[in-house]
């Protein structure tokens, strides 16, 4: 990394901001390829359907087709939209679901910018969704559009509100909002570290409100095909409807991934070392039955932690693990769900889930007050209870 | 919204004025699809017109031409004897038609209220009664199955089954669908959408139709027992051979769409029983199924007669008027999807936009029968 040093500081920025820019960019198609291939597969699974099974080589060509058909598609640009509105809107939704990227940690140090403030910037750029969705519609200049985007920018809005309350507790169990700091602090006790045991009131109302938030299912009213053709997207056709559907799955895995970084651990897991040496041990019987098999695998498992780059490998591949758990959840509750109303969407986050995030960081902030006071005493029953609480938390 | 809308179930353009989600005024606009099937009547003779009746409601064809053919052989009198096992195979064939387009108007109302994956359920349950058609009749949607005086070719060989068929769900025979209905289909719909919170809080209270309404606006089916009134023609005013065979009226209590959605799904459960009944029936008694001497030319005797069934969406009914010619001198068709769409400008206003796709879902109407 000499010359790397020797440059001058701006070109390190420039150099540096290029290059994460660009892996962020190309590892945002990939997730839009695989969630794309995933939606099709999974409610082809759901739904009888044949084609995404069978087309091509167990049906991998389909996702290809699809591309392919949306590539030729003619441009069909309405009369009297707001021209620049409805040309940039499916950028802009674009660029938000691609910036959330930045902070997700997929290993120690391994994230593009590990800001202080990580929560509170997914907060603010997802932010931006609202914008988009809000922009394609009033640029259309078609009712259903606008109705769309209006229904898309209350929910979002809402639900904005709710999702952020939800974290709350996870940050005051860290005492940080950065969101390496967060996952090293699920890795002590390997996954009963993670937050989705202490923090289960959070999660859920976490995994309701993102759904919200993305515009996924049974909450998708900016777009509700039924009632409003298809919502803020109506007078798109072509790749500038594929924007679109780029940045929700890019949204999709992102909140995905900081769903798992946020609940299930993130990044931490057994790395490839720990992996071999326990399965040597396993081949030894624990020392019981020794044999040279056994012995050799653990050797090379206790060789192999020490590599950082195989370490850093097991994470992301933990990562992504726990990430597509969370992309297959939201499209298993978008094919069965049937779709909700807009009053009872909103009624539903304002009067039920805001509450209920608000009475969760209520009880994390007694739970953890009690904790730290009653930590010194000696254990009796009641104290014992207390710490157990404490441990939890 | 319409006539070219995801929900307007063909080609239906409601007039709405709205209050920001709010309807406060709602009108339908039909004619898009007219085909003027009354009109073309008077030029056929008695047995094209069963053609034309397929095409009416063509999610319910058979129960169109049952109605149509029973009406003219009431206009013969005495003179056609219909054979028993001919009238079996018809209610049978109604029954499953009757299935099918239930099917179809649970699923699409589920489809309405954002759930896809329901709609595409029942297309593949109805799949299995349309291949029993298509080997019974040849046709999978216009069957032009039934004539005057009988029905055209008897069941095929070995499509009845027998009762324990269904354990296979691949299995072709009309037990082995019944069984297969009745231990899966049912169970599914019921825990998957009809037990879901999200459909219950998106149909319970929505659209409510008082019985009081529903008798003035004549309305009949499903949408007149899901506001609580016990009228179904099969019972009430029995055609055919219904007063032979067991089966219950499922009514709602609210009238909601709700209600009737469930008066949907449980008549469902019922037509199975009556199918049941005639396969039992079918299997027993061979015999005839077209009645003898129909002579070639129909010339029904001077007079007119008005017959009415009780149709998959409600009270189908058919008005003959024979001068003594070969031809019909007038057909007026009572279509229920017609007459439930005027309860669109009574029941939406106060809703929001999308509790009008769920009204529209749950009156079911078919547009094909509205502009006939």
């Amino acid at each position: 990394m000499e010359w790397w040093n020797s440059l001058p500081p701006v070109a390190q920025v420039w150099i540096g901001g290029f290059l994460k820019g660009t892996v962020i960019l190309i590892m945002g198609l990939l997730h839009f390829f695989v969630c794309l291939m995933l939606e099709r597969k999974l409610s082809a699974w759901i739904q009888n359907r044949v084609g995404p099974w069978r087309v091509g080589l167990w049906g991998w060509i389909q996702p290809v087709a699809d591309l392919l058909k949306l590539w030729v598609k003619e441009y069909i640009q309405p009369n009297n939209v707001d021209k620049w509105l409805y040309l940039i809107a499916p950028f802009i939704g674009f660029i938000s679901a691609n910036v959330v990227w930045l902070i997700v940690p997929f290993g120690d140090k391994l994230i593009a910018t590990d800001f202080e403030i990580g929560i509170i910037f997914i907060a603010a750029v997802t932010g931006y969704d609202v914008i988009a969705t809000f922009m394609a519609g009033w640029g259309s200049n078609n009712k259903y559009s606008l109705l769309g985007a209006m229904r898309g920018a209350a929910q979002m809005i809402s639900y904005e509100i709710t999702m952020v309350m939800s974290v709350i507790g996870v940050v005051m169990m860290v005492g940080s909002l950065r969101l390496s700091d967060i996952v090293l602090a699920q890795q002590e006790r390997g996954f009963l570290g993670w937050f989705l045991f202490p923090q289960i009131i959070g999660f859920l109302v976490y995994l309701i409100a993102s759904l919200a938030e993305l515009n996924r299912a049974p909450f998708d009213l900016a777009e509700a095909e039924q009632e409003l053709v298809a919502g803020h997207h109506t007078e798109y056709s072509g790749m500038r409807w594929a924007m679109f559907m780029l940045a929700e799955y890019i949204h999709l895995a992102a909140w995905s991934a900081i769903a798992a970084s946020l609940f299930l651990g993130g990044w931490s897991g057994p790395t490839l070392g720990q992996v071999f040496a326990g399965l040597g041990n396993l081949l030894n019987g624990f020392g019981a039955f020794a044999n040279p098999v056994g012995t050799a695998v653990y050797e090379w498992g206790v060789a192999a932690m020490g590599s950082t780059v195989l370490n850093y490998i097991a994470g992301v591949f933990w990562l992504l693990l726990k990430t597509y758990f969370f992309v297959f959840l939201a499209m298993w509750i978008r094919w069965t769900l049937p779709r909700v109303r807009i009053d009872q969407l909103m009624d539903l986050g304002w009067k039920f889930l805001l509450p209920v995030s608000l009475f969760n960081i209520f009880l994390t902030g007694t739970l953890r007050y009690v904790a730290v006071a009653f930590d010194g005493l000696p254990i009796t029953i009641g104290s014992f209870t207390l710490r157990l609480l404490g441990w939890w938390l | 919204m319409g006539p070219q809308h995801p929900s307007t179930h063909g080609v239906l353009r409601l007039m709405v004025k709205l209050d920001g989600e709010q309807v406060t005024w709602c009108e339908p606009d039909v004619g898009y699809l007219h085909r003027c099937f009354e009109k073309l009547s008077e030029q056929k003779t008695y047995p094209q017109v069963i053609p034309y009746t397929d095409r009416t409601d063509y999610l319910a064809a058979l129960l169109n031409e049952q109605c149509y053919v029973e009406a003219v052989e009431k206009l013969f009198g005495d003179a056609i004897q219909v054979p028993e096992r001919a009238l079996y195979i018809r209610v049978l064939m109604a029954e499953l038609q009757r299935i099918t387009s239930h099917l179809l108007a649970l699923g699409s109302m589920a489809m309405d209220l954002g759930a896809v994956t329901p709609f595409l359920y029942c297309w593949r349950d109805r799949e299995k009664i349309y291949s029993i058609f298509e080997r019974i009749t040849g046709g999978r949607m216009l069957y032009n199955y039934l004539r005057i005086g009988g029905v055209r070719n008897d069941l095929p060989e070995g499509i009845i089954g027998t009762p324990q068929d269904g354990e296979d769900k691949s299995d072709k025979t009309i037990w082995g669908f019944i069984n297969y209905f009745d231990s899966y289909v049912y169970p599914e719909w019921d825990a998957l959408v009809t037990g879901n919170r999200i459909f219950q809080y998106r149909t319970k209270g929505i659209g409510v139709l008082t019985p009081e309404q529903a008798v003035a606006y004549s309305a009949s089916g499903a949408v007149l027992r899901g506001s609580g009134v016990k009228w179904d023609l099969r019972k009430n005013l029995p055609y055919s051979i219904y007063d032979r065979l067991e089966f219950d009226i499922p009514v709602g209590q609210n009238g909601d769409c709700f209600d009737r959605w469930w008066v949907r799904q449980e008549e469902m459960l019922q037509s199975s029983r009556i199918v049941k009944q005639c396969l039992q029936w079918l299997a027993e008694n061979p015999g005839p199924v077209m009645a003898p001497k129909v002579p070639r030319v129909l010339k029904p005797p001077k007079g007119e007669v008005y017959h009415r069934i009780e149709g998959a969406r409600g009270e189908v009914a058919c008005y003959v008027v024979s001068d003594g010619s070969a031809n019909p001198y007038k057909v007026k068709w009572r279509s229920p999807a017609f007459t439930h769409l005027q309860l669109m400008p009574l029941l939406v206003p106060g809703h929001k936009i999308a509790d009008i796709i769920a009204i529209l879902g749950s009156i079911d109407v078919v547009l094909g029968e509205v502009d006939r």
